[in-house]
């Protein structure tokens, strides 16, 4: 595609825009700075991804996987701010993520260890996981808030703060992880995801891009339930003391 | 007198506000004590204290001649049980809330048992299987009552327990609550804003207002006070 063609794609840009400029919207302002990030990064992303492919170098490569855990984290952690140390939490739930399934994917020899299979698919655990993250801090910091009288009730009772926190846990993790249950069911009937779509427009074989992107959709689904679980288990014991006490609980 | 609760120069604050100040005193151990004061007394918070849900900014609190602190925290909870005024119920049936406190240590409760706890607090076994959600706010009061005997606690805080109930339950429970400590020799330990309860029910009481501890001692003190204040709340005059 040539940046003549490319720029006419901009005509998806100006839509939106004009959208809403005239329904009063407000949504121009984002939408350019979303535009222009979207721009700036990916072709940013592009240059660094050749350099470290042509350089095939194990530190370009980490150093690309930190970044991408450093963005990630920066992104989360604000919907977690009333949990304490969620940076952390955070910060170790990403690497072992990616641990997890590239140790899996090398481990078995499923990809080959090359830069090129292993950015894009670390790019693709590390933003889930990201997502996964704040849909669950989301929701948890809105279930420990709005039960904590449940929480307190069941200390009362002799219960540990695993006991009182638990069925706020659960419905945090099941309600963050039900989006990629849910659009796995549908998926190839309704959409086809942007990573085998972009194999085939790219000209690869389609069969070939459904086995990679069957790939993806296990991987992300390993992740996604990995990271509520984990950043669940990590966060709830801040909630209290040693002395098994509910601390004061407001959501920011 | 044998003491099952005592308080040292105990105060607490929290959010910069002085809650309980300087509380010394004590609980006597298999009696009923009532404990009235205005709103705003520390009351609650002071109940808060003695189940460990929180910790004292300074003083001392002994269980049976113990620091508060060397117990185990799930365990002082069980020995010392509470029920509050909120009387909250979790998400399942009335049965399933009853047994709550044996179901955090992976046991049921006997279907029998739980008929006669439901009967002992005015509640029939058609109960049981409703929704706990669905229970007015007395019935919910008295299932709050069970749920927390199930523990079988040595001593029992109850807060408030009867603001919320019509005349007639109100006698069920003052009933319950003599039975219970009768029959088990548990110590309880009632908050109440009704003082004729306090004098009738109550052996013992301690009088708080503003986070300190005006007066204690035999309930008849309710009768004749010394302190002005607790003159001036006995005749209605605070809130």
């Amino acid at each position: 595609m040539s940046y003549l063609t490319l720029s006419l794609t901009l005509i998806f840009v100006l839509i939106p825009i004009i959208l809403s400029k005239t329904l009063n919207l407000g949504l121009e302002k984002d939408t350019i700075i979303a535009t222009v990030r979207s721009i700036i990064q990916l072709l940013a992303v592009g240059y660094i991804l050749q350099y470290v492919f042509d350089a095939e170098h194990f530190i370009y490569l980490s150093l690309m996987i930190l970044l991408m855990i450093a963005a990630a984290t920066q992104n989360a952690r604000r919907k977690g701010a009333s949990i304490r140390g969620i940076t952390w939490k955070l910060i170790v739930t990403f690497i072992f993520v990616e641990v997890l399934t590239q140790g899996i994917l090398l481990g078995l020899g499923i990809i080959p260890p090359t830069p090129q299979f292993i950015i894009p698919i670390s790019g693709m655990v590390i933003g889930n996981s990201m997502v996964l993250g704040i849909l669950f801090l989301n929701r948890f910091t809105a279930e420990v808030e709005d039960h904590q009288d449940e929480t307190e009730l069941i200390l009362t009772l002799g219960g540990t703060p695993k006991q009182a926190i638990h069925r706020q846990l659960i419905n945090s993790i099941k309600a963050s992880t039900i989006p990629t249950i849910e659009s796995q069911k549908t998926i190839g009937l309704v959409q086809l995801p942007g990573m085998m779509s972009g194999q085939i427009i790219a000209g690869a074989d389609p069969v070939q891009a459904v086995q990679f992107q069957l790939l993806i959709l296990f991987i992300l689904l390993t992740t996604a339930v990995v990271t509520s679980i984990m950043l669940g288990f990590l966060s709830y014991p801040t909630l209290f003391n040693e002395r098994m006490q509910f601390l004061k609980f407001e959501s920011k | 007198m044998n003491v099952a609760i005592e308080f040292k120069d105990v105060n607490y604050t929290a959010d910069g506000l002085h809650i309980l100040k300087n509380i010394t005193g004590v609980f006597p151990e298999g009696r009923i004590t009532t404990l009235v004061g205005p709103s705003g007394a520390g009351k609650s918070t002071l109940f808060k204290l003695c189940n460990g849900l929180r910790s004292s900014s300074s003083g001392e609190i002994l269980i049976k001649g113990k620091k508060i602190d060397e117990y185990d925290p799930v365990n002082l909870r069980r020995n010392v049980g509470i029920a509050l005024q909120s009387a909250t119920m979790t998400k399942g049936t009335v049965l399933e809330n009853l047994e709550l406190p044996l179901t955090l240590q992976g046991e049921r409760i006997d279907k029998d048992y739980a008929k006669e706890l439901l009967h002992d607090v005015g509640l029939s076994e058609e109960f049981m299987e409703r929704n706990a959600k669905d229970l007015s706010g007395g019935q919910r009061q008295k299932l709050s009552i069970a749920r927390t005997l199930v523990n079988k606690p040595k001593i029992l805080l109850l807060d408030e327990i009867t603001s919320s109930l019509d005349r007639v339950s109100q006698h069920d429970i003052e009933e319950l609550i003599e039975k219970v400590n009768k029959k088990y020799g548990t110590t309880m330990i009632w908050i109440t804003h009704n003082l004729e309860q306090a004098i009738n029910i109550g052996q013992y009481t301690w009088v708080m207002m503003q986070g300190e501890l005006i007066e204690s001692g035999d309930s008849s003190l309710l009768n004749s006070p010394k302190d002005e204040r607790v003159q001036q709340f006995v005749k209605g005059e605070l809130g």
